[in-house]
């Protein structure tokens, strides 16, 4: 396959493709698979890392598009343990999966923004700064109809194409669809602070 | 062509609001405030004029101000026109609406820091539509500063003249510039977007920005005034899809074949590479990202969908209820909003009795 004339968006099918290899499942189901509670684990590099969970799933006829539910431990420096959940959401106008998170405490009390912030990694800190309205925003999920936050995916699809360009093994061996999404999260949870398990890569 | 654009603009729906009893600290209470609302409009931008009449009524505090009709907290994202063509389905002349300067439902409605934020949604939505129509947003994110500024002027002030003066640098060229052309011969050319043409050299279908708001009944409504209350949103479905188009031959593409296309669910719609009601590839497949295999798509497709299972009762934008056979492209061109989106609301009737499924 010729990367170099992709534009690295992919269609609503080749998301499904592409969500149904990151969670080791190939499903033909009459709606669309939906995948809940996956928890990953997010590491500071001050913590030590906690084990990490295996993903439950349920299927869902539901949904017409798919959303992968991760709940993610992270440790803030108040060592208040503060939940993250993850929503991957195929966008139809960008064509690409969209990022929406949304952070909370255990006892369910949302995080305000400025605390959130606090927990981000550093450069993407310094990229809210820059891009207040543009990066990071609040808006409402597209299917829970409650406001979450969402990772701006207009450059996504030029990321994607230049991480699978930059990639000696991908270009070689013709980039197949199943590791878009995995590359797509390695690349898009390092935002949030999250790291895929290595596990989940060494599959590849 | 122009007509149609300015009549847009010029439109507005008479308001009638009031302020929540519950923060109402004076006697007598104050009386609504009377404000005529453009349509291609937001509701914040209404608060400087309607905050000076209740200000002294207010109990003391911060103000974060949000609207409601009948109950419903209303997004405050979502123009003006939309919100009443949408909620009101009888229209309410003037439409009475509460204004709350407390309590802001922050588990339901996304923040609002005044103009600020309705601008940048504004903005990202115009980037959204470049990316429809374009590919890319590189148009809207290099635009300069005193362009982006006036930009947002002429949105805010109603001012057509100097929107069109800026927004043509965007090259935001709707669908309807190129078929408008064709109308005549009763044929679509699909538009090429520039720069984008597959391996084969055959032109790429165009994309149209759509949103459309779909809210069913399961029983028949003859009068507008009997249509059920929507009293939640999530009796309404939001669906924020591009609409394909494909050049056809001989064939005009309605705005009743654009709305089916968004709803596969409900409607058997029969295109070449309809990506909307694909399902997942082979598993064995190893799929590339690319535009090929959308033939064995749709056969796949038509033996799995059902026939219509619902009929489209009545589809509004902008305040009038087009004929559906009207080329979809005459309606884009001429009814859409100034961040380049179609804001269609639509009410399905459905066979069986079924909620709209989200998304």
């Amino acid at each position: 396959m010729d990367i170099s004339s992709w534009d690295g968006t992919i269609s609503l099918a080749e998301f499904h493709a592409a969500a149904c290899a990151l969670v080791e499942k190939w499903k033909k189901v009459e709606g669309y698979l939906s995948l809940e509670n996956i928890i990953l684990v997010s590491i500071k590099e001050e913590h030590d890392e906690l084990p990490s969970f295996p993903q439950k799933e349920e299927t869902s006829c539901s949904d017409k598009e798919e959303s992968i539910d991760i709940a993610t431990l992270g440790q803030s420096d108040h060592d208040e343990i503060c939940y993250y959940d993850l929503h991957i959401v195929y966008s139809a106008p960008y064509r690409v999966p969209v990022l929406y998170f949304r952070v909370y405490y255990s006892d369910g009390e949302p995080l305000q923004f400025e605390d959130i912030k606090k927990h981000l990694p550093a450069h993407s800190a310094k990229t809210l700064l820059d891009s207040k309205w543009t990066f990071i925003t609040q808006e409402e999920h597209p299917y829970l109809n409650r406001p979450w936050y969402k990772l701006h995916p207009c450059g996504t699809g030029e990321w994607m194409k230049l991480l699978f360009q930059g990639d000696v093994s991908l270009a070689r061996n013709g980039a197949a669809i199943e590791v878009y999404l995995i590359s797509w999260l390695s690349f898009v949870g390092q935002v949030v602070g999250l790291r895929i398990p290595y596990e989940m890569l060494n599959q590849l | 062509m122009m007509e149609a654009q300015k009549y847009v603009w010029e439109g507005a729906i008479p308001l009638q609001i009031h302020l929540h009893e519950s923060e109402v600290t004076t006697l007598p209470p104050p009386l609504p405030a009377l404000i005529l609302a453009p349509r291609i409009g937001y509701l914040p931008l209404l608060i400087p004029h309607i905050k000076p009449h209740f200000s002294s009524a207010l109990p003391p505090g911060v103000d974060t101000v949000w609207f409601e009709y009948k109950g419903l907290p209303l997004k405050w994202y979502i123009p003006t026109g939309v919100l009443f063509d949408l909620l009101c389905v009888e229209p309410e002349r003037p439409w009475n609406l509460t204004v709350h300067f407390r309590g802001y439902p922050g588990n339901i409605l996304i923040p609002c820091e005044g103009e600020d934020s309705v601008k940048w949604s504004f903005i990202n939505s115009l980037k959204e539509a470049s990316y429809i129509i374009n590919g890319n947003c590189k148009n809207v994110m290099n635009i300069s500063q005193p362009d982006q500024v006036e930009l947002w002027h002429s949105v805010f002030n109603g001012n057509l003249e100097a929107y069109l003066k800026v927004s043509s640098k965007l090259k935001l060229g709707t669908a309807g510039h190129e078929y408008s052309a064709n109308l005549s011969s009763g044929s679509f050319v699909s538009r090429q977007s520039a720069g984008d043409t597959d391996a084969t050299g055959q032109v790429k279908t165009g994309r149209v920005p759509v949103r459309l708001y779909v809210w069913g009944v399961s029983e028949d409504f003859d009068d507008l005034e009997d249509a059920p209350q929507i009293d939640s949103w999530d009796k309404i479905s939001y669906i924020n899809r591009p609409v394909e188009i494909h050049g056809e031959e001989g064939k005009c593409f309605t705005l009743l074949d654009a709305v089916k296309s968004l709803l596969p669910e409900h409607f058997q719609y029969k295109s070449l590479t309809n990506e909307e009601s694909s399902k997942e590839e082979g598993e064995d497949e190893q799929k590339v990202p690319s535009e090929e295999g959308g033939e064995n798509l749709s056969e796949y497709v038509e033996s799995c969908y059902p026939s219509d299972n619902a009929e489209v009762k009545l589809v509004r934008i902008q305040g009038i209820e087009p004929k559906l056979e009207i080329p979809f492209s005459w309606v884009v061109h001429n009814l859409m909003n100034p961040e380049h989106f179609l804001h269609v609301c639509v009410c399905l009737k459905f066979s069986q009795v079924k909620i709209p499924s989200d998304g």
